[in-house]
């Protein structure tokens, strides 16, 4: 059982990732994607006096996609706490090395790094804000890494091909020109 | 009872995205300065599987979902200035928080309260879209 403990190499998580665009269309004719959701979340708990269109509309009808994430969240908990890899994220060295020269302690522990994610408010501050900036781009674009990369490349569309040049350019650039200084 | 396989489904995706560590801000971070193969294969192959997947849907003869529809793969809409300058403004979040929004969902389950703070900043971003949306260039 020691697999449930340990990562998955990518030649097996990659392909499990990829049968969710199958299994969704085969379950009910669904089209995978997550970043729906968190409009379909806005649509429920905009207050009555708020009236913006775009969370106009009936949002019981993506209640299959909300489940889904609920799912995720649980699968989460299985993965994370339940089953969870008791080693640090087995990164690379050239990234070791780059993450403590940017003065992350202990590159790989805990998923994400306690250094921003910690309680603080400048943490919170900063976790936030680049989470508006996931939601209004991944609205803006219509579909985030699921619902362009796999979903829309896999299918051919060239919409979704100029969102991934969009997001991968994006990442390159607060990768390489933000995260550095971030600690400093 | 009918969202169950949904349910299902999602938990498994949750665990995956946990396992191939691609709710890891490290391997994001990794994959961004190209140190690693390992997000890019996880990438590619699930891209090509879910192409091959989805050709082989096409060429069944009954494209019948479990509940009886007829599968139908949505196109897109067409257009460029919104899916780039979207996906810019998303990659910026996601290279800093190395979080997209599915491995959000699955970071919240581990109980990390710095992602519900992500997810609650994702909630505002989207309806601050949703708000400006007229004004702004597709």
């Amino acid at each position: 059982m020691d697999w449930l403990y340990q990562p998955w190499p990518w030649y097996v998580a990659g392909p499990l990732i990829g049968m969710m665009v199958p299994m969704m269309l085969f379950i009910g004719n669904r089209s995978f994607g997550i970043s729906n959701n968190l409009r379909h979340l806005c649509a429920i708990t905009q207050p009555p006096n708020v009236d913006v269109d775009f969370f106009r509309y009936n949002w019981k009808e993506h209640i299959w996609s909300l489940v889904f994430v609920i799912g995720t969240a649980l699968g989460g908990y299985l993965a994370g706490v339940v089953f969870a890899n008791p080693e640090p994220v087995a990164i690379s060295q050239a990234a070791q090395d780059m993450l403590l020269a940017w003065g992350f302690t202990q590159p790989g522990e805990f998923l994400v790094p306690d250094e921003l994610f910690h309680t603080s408010v400048r943490n919170f501050t900063f976790l936030f804000a680049s989470g508006v900036l996931v939601g209004f781009g991944t609205r803006y674009a219509g579909g985030c890494t699921s619902g362009h990369a796999i979903t829309g490349l896999s299918t051919l569309q060239l919409p979704s091909l100029f969102a991934v040049l969009g997001i991968f350019a994006g990442g390159m650039f607060s990768s390489w020109f933000l995260v550095p200084w971030m600690l400093i | 009872m009918r969202y169950f396989p949904y349910l299902l489904v999602g938990v498994l995706f949750g665990f995956v995205l946990i396992k191939s560590e691609a709710a890891s801000w490290y391997r994001i971070q990794e994959m961004f300065h190209f140190q690693s193969f390992h997000m890019f294969g996880v990438m590619f192959s699930a891209i090509v599987t879910a192409f091959f997947t989805t050709q082989i849907i096409k060429r069944l003869n009954s494209q019948k979902a479990l509940d009886g529809q007829v599968i139908e793969i949505p196109e897109k809409p067409a257009g460029q200035t919104s899916y780039i300058v979207g996906g810019f403004v998303f990659g910026i979040g996601w290279g800093l928080i190395g979080l997209c929004p599915g491995p959000v969902f699955a970071l919240v389950g581990t109980g990390s309260i710095g992602a519900i703070v992500v997810l609650a900043g994702a909630l505002h971003g989207t309806w601050l879209y949703g708000a400006l949306k007229q004004y702004l260039p597709h």
